[in-house]
């Protein structure tokens, strides 16, 4: 059996899966003051007298660390940044004691000015001083080789408690994006560190010692004992783990938008025949551009509970929520209410909602119905429009190729999957309102839970070779060996997807079956100097895709 | 956060599987390192910095420009069609209003195309400036447009396209042509009969340094765009005068580069050359993209950048100097040169031969332009090249009077396809080429 938490912002989701589906499906409510309380809480609901030995996975995606980072809670850590010529890297501070060094690395990876240690040497003893554990230390090319980011490592080693490094963050060129990840991961690393270690301990105390593992932005999990060094990848796990509830039932013929409808946001996401767009470098949380891979969605401010009002004789629904509906006990009306006057929904207080539209209706000049009726329809193709926006916009996206720009695939969605509270309602409506088929996933209520549950582990892998230099080398995994004249586009592909199942399984991947591999980068260069061939450039990418570890289709039709 | 000054629209083309040959300058790996430090430093993620994708330029386009021997296809590839559609973009997003300034990174170049087109000079086929300039005069209904190519080569193609527009200032800062490819570029140059004065050369000895150019903008370059006063500047974006550019002899460098720019102010910059792929094009890629936008470039530098080292001579300054004088005294005195240029001709013509050192090709023109007050006047071009028969191509500009159009139409009508394989008519105010050919 398979355990699937969700935390959100006013609701947890758990589940629990077994050979024959769903077994059992609970909400209970988040108290973000005390996420430990309401995850173990949920867990001890969901297994209530199931034998521990039957439970063989638990996965969790939590808001921990966003919230960490959103509230800026997050305790002192020390970055030494080196920067060389180009942007001054000053401009990408980060937090107080933060320090841009000398030394240099080009765009090959060749080293264009050597590290001052004694520099390093005195900003190790003031980091000491102000009593600083945890240090993050980038280079600029340091994915093209990470010498100086290790040879800075080994002067302070021994004064600090966990250092982290900008070259194992990603393998993709960004050099401030490399300075936010590295410093959100040593400073989300203390709270990470120790809210996880708690719960395996309570859960291990219940007698359940299975693999945990933790859901990322991207889609995939994790394994506990990994996330503890990428801390940063469990940020913004929830808009993924909608994702990754709707995608066992989409086709993988054809194009696909996944609209998530919450209280407070609705959540868009693309499916490419079936798969996930990922952001093309990572993931944005406040002013925090990262390289954490994720999924690509867009996240608008308007769901069940946006406040509705009129303003300048228009109406206007969100972007804020100020509590839940007005036939729930709420104060303002919100589309929800429009529901309970469409006589849609009717498990509340009506007469609640009849009250708070009919200010709505009074201000323009109409019915109750007819507005309820303009409310909703409002919300709905705001939704639509925004998701076509999204799809435009990956559309426009440049290519660097002939080839890309002749060829290039361009995503038309044919149908929408929702999921969320109100997901029925909606759809009804979206398919009134659009030429696409709607359809709404099974268990939409929880789907978020069980796309936690299914997740596969997911990764991603970046080779370079430069065979003038004779090096192959892959710094994000602490790969390097020098290569000939022939090595080829073909070997290097090799090597990264041999080093790609390796990371999967250390990531917590049970085997490597099921890991639905592919390349997304793969570039061979003639390097020429005058007019002869002086060796070759070689790019790879290779990633695991997101997908589940099963199929959810079979689990959840019976 | 970073945010830029001037909104700023970039297109990057680097046509990673595009070449003329595997080892040609002009080859996938010469944006490499330019995308490996643009991307590094993050300037995709700068607030107000926009990447644009590049959309197709149409046939259209190409042919508003250029007569094509014997089609637009025989002559081009798909990569100058996303080259001159990348320019395009850019103008476009500048036009729109969508950003204030716009850079189009791409390859291949383009300043050594002509007007007539038989194959590829200088590693260009087709002008992605004139392609994007002449869309933007087409759709936008542009008027005055300044030119500024500060390629170390002579951009010879666009100041032909040029020569006899009034209404559009090419100014062309290069390597002395007798030092240099292609060799022409000097200050007599000064534009056709019609548009005398409008073409400005500009050429510098060898180991100019960052010194001599910036006083080339301040001193010449700036009072003339200041008199002229376009709508819209253009910056031929060409970086070979860097310091380790390996087929140039110049000193320029990144910070150079970058002042330039800030200096200049141009509303739209296309790159052209620069083979120094490893050593200057990322560093002056960084320093341009960065003044164009409005942040602080100063610490942008080539790794060995050492200002001393490349630091130009008293003699090079002095001679830049004499340069600007003769420069400006061509200027100040374009009327009166204009006027005698004109003289009481009707008619004036220009016989010349033209090699595609690129393709190994020799054409042989005859060009006449009737001398008008009006307008930048009819255009004739009798041209055969070694490799086909006699072309007759006819250009009337976008703003002809009544009368140079009406010769155009002449021209063109009583053109006798026997004389000519084919006779072409660029129509240019409805916007048409039309084609009459011998064998059809
Ligand atoms: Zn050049
Ligand atoms: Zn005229």
């Amino acid at each position: 059996m398979i355990i699937g938490l969700d935390v959100g912002g006013t609701h947890t989701d758990v589940v629990l899966l077994g050979n024959n589906g769903l077994m059992r499906e609970i909400k209970v409510t988040t108290d973000s003051s005390d996420l430990f309380q309401t995850v173990l809480g949920g867990l001890e609901k969901i297994t209530e007298g199931i034998e521990p030995a039957e439970i063989s996975r638990v996965v969790l995606s939590t808001t921990l660390t966003t919230n960490a980072i959103v509230q800026e809670k997050n305790p002192q850590v020390g970055m030494i940044v080196s920067g060389g010529p180009g942007i001054d890297p000053e401009l990408f501070r980060t937090n107080e004691h933060y320090f841009t060094v000398s030394g240099c690395m080009d765009h090959r990876g060749r080293e264009t000015e050597p590290v001052n240690e004694s520099d390093i040497r005195k900003i190790a003893d003031t980091l000491k001083k102000e009593k600083i554990r945890n240090v993050g230390i980038v280079g600029k090319f340091s994915a093209r080789n990470p010498a100086h980011e290790l040879r800075i490592y080994e002067i302070i080693k021994d004064s600090f408690g966990k250092v982290f490094f900008g070259h194992q963050v990603s393998g993709h060129l960004n050099f401030p994006r490399r300075i936010a990840t590295t410093y959100l991961n040593a400073t989300v690393r203390p709270i990470h560190k120790e809210f996880f270690e708690a719960v395996r301990k309570s859960l291990e105390e219940k007698g359940l010692t299975v693999p945990i593992h933790i859901l990322k932005a991207d889609g995939g999990t994790m394994s506990l004992e990994s996330s503890i060094d990428f801390p940063g990848q469990s940020i913004l796990s929830g808009p993924a783990a909608s994702v990754m509830g709707a995608i066992g039932f989409a086709t993988d013929k054809d194009d696909a938008l996944v609209l998530d409808i919450g209280g407070t946001t609705t959540d868009i996401a693309l499916l490419v025949k079936g798969v996930p767009v990922l952001e093309p470098l990572g993931i944005r949380l406040g002013n925090y551009k990262t390289l954490i891979r994720s999924l690509k969605t867009r996240s608008i401010g308007l769901g069940g509970d946006s406040v509705v009002r009129v303003k300048d004789g228009k109406l206007e629904v969100g972007p804020d929520r100020v509590g839940p509906a007005m036939a729930y006990g709420g104060t303002f009306p919100t589309p929800t209410d429009a529901l309970f006057v469409l006589r849609m929904v009717e498990d509340g207080d009506r007469e609640k909602s009849v009250k708070g539209i009919e200010t709505i209706a009074k201000a323009l000049d109409m019915s109750s119905e007819t507005v309820a009726s303009h409310i909703f329809d409002h919300v709905c193709g705001k939704i639509l429009t925004e998701a076509r926006d999204m799809t435009d916009r990956i559309n426009s996206k440049p290519v660097y190729t002939v080839h890309e720009l002749q060829e290039g695939y361009q995503v038309k969605p044919k149908e929408i999957l929702v999921l969320g509270g109100p997901a029925p309602y909606f759809a009804e409506r979206f398919e009134a309102l659009s030429d696409f088929s709607v359809s709404v996933v099974p268990r939409w209520k929880v789907a978020n839970a069980i796309g936690a549950a299914l997740a596969r582990t997911t990764c991603e892998v970046t080779l370079f070779a430069d065979t003038q230099q004779g090096i192959a080398a892959s710094p994000e995994e602490n790969f390097s060996e020098t290569v000939d004249k022939n090595f080829s586009k073909e070997k290097a592909i090799r090597k990264a997807d041999e080093l790609l199942k390796q990371k999967a399984l250390q990531s917590g991947a049970a085997s490597i079956d099921d890991l639905e591999t592919e390349v997304i980068e793969d570039l061979e260069f003639n390097m020429v100097h005058g007019f002869y061939t002086a060796g070759k450039n070689i790019r790879v990418k290779v990633q695991v895709k997101p997908g589940l570890i099963f199929d959810a289709g079979c689990l959840l039709d019976a | 956060m970073l945010t830029a000054k001037n909104k700023t629209g970039l297109v990057f083309f680097p046509a990673f599987d595009w070449a003329i040959s595997p080892t040609h300058p002009e080859r996938e790996e010469r944006l490499l390192y330019t995308r490996d430090q643009v991307f590094e430093e993050g300037l995709f993620d700068i607030e107000g910095i926009t990447e644009l994708k590049a959309d197709f330029a149409r046939a259209q386009d190409v042919e508003r420009v250029h007569f094509c021997i014997p089609d637009v296809w025989e002559v081009t590839t798909e990569s100058h069609f996303i080259s001159a559609g990348g320019a395009k973009t850019v103008g476009m997003a500048v036009l729109d209003k969508q950003v204030e300034k716009g850079f189009a990174l791409v390859r291949p170049p383009g300043h050594h195309a002509m007007r007539m087109v038989h194959g590829a000079r200088g590693f260009c086929n087709i002008n992605i400036e004139a392609v994007m300039i002449e869309f933007l005069r087409a759709a936008y209904g542009v008027d005055r447009v300044a030119i500024v190519d500060t390629d170390c080569h002579h951009g010879d193609g666009t100041q032909d396209i040029y020569w006899h527009d009034p209404d559009t200032l090419f100014i062309s800062i290069h390597q002395d042509g007798r030092t240099l490819y292609p060799g022409s570029g000097f200050i007599n140059e000064l534009g056709g009969p019609n548009a005398a004065g409008t073409t400005i050369n500009i050429p510098l000895p060898p180991s100019t340094s960052e010194e001599g150019f910036l006083y080339t903008i301040r001193n010449m370059v700036l009072p003339i765009l200041d008199d002229f006063k376009p709508d819209l500047i253009i910056n031929s974006a060409g970086q070979d005068n860097h310091y380790s550019d390996p087929i140039t002899n110049m000193n320029f460098s990144a910070q150079g580069y970058a002042e330039l720019t800030s200096l200049l102010k141009a509303d739209i910059a296309v790159l052209e050359g620069g083979y120094s792929i490893e050593g200057a094009l990322p560093y002056v890629n960084v320093g341009i993209i960065l003044a164009m936008a409005g942040i602080d470039y100063s610490n942008v530098k080539e790794p060995d950048y050492d200002p001393d080292r490349i630091r130009q001579s008293s003699e090079v300054s002095s001679y830049i100097e004499d340069v600007g004088e003769d420069v400006m005294e061509v200027w100040q005195q374009r009327e009166e040169i204009k006027a005698e240029r004109q003289g009481k001709k009707k008619f004036d013509e220009r016989p010349r031969r033209i090699y595609y050192d690129t393709d190994g090709i020799t054409e042989r023109q005859n060009e006449t332009i009737r001398i008008c007050s009006d307008c930048g006047g009819a255009l004739r071009i009798d041209s055969s090249s070694d490799r086909r028969g006699r072309v007759l191509a006819i250009h009337i500009p976008i703003k002809a009077c009544k009368a140079c159009r009406e010769v155009g139409h002449e021209w063109y009508d009583s053109a006798n396809t026997e004389n000519f394989e084919t006779v072409l008519l660029q129509d240019r105010p409805e916007d048409v080429l039309r084609v009459k050919e011998l064998r059809s």
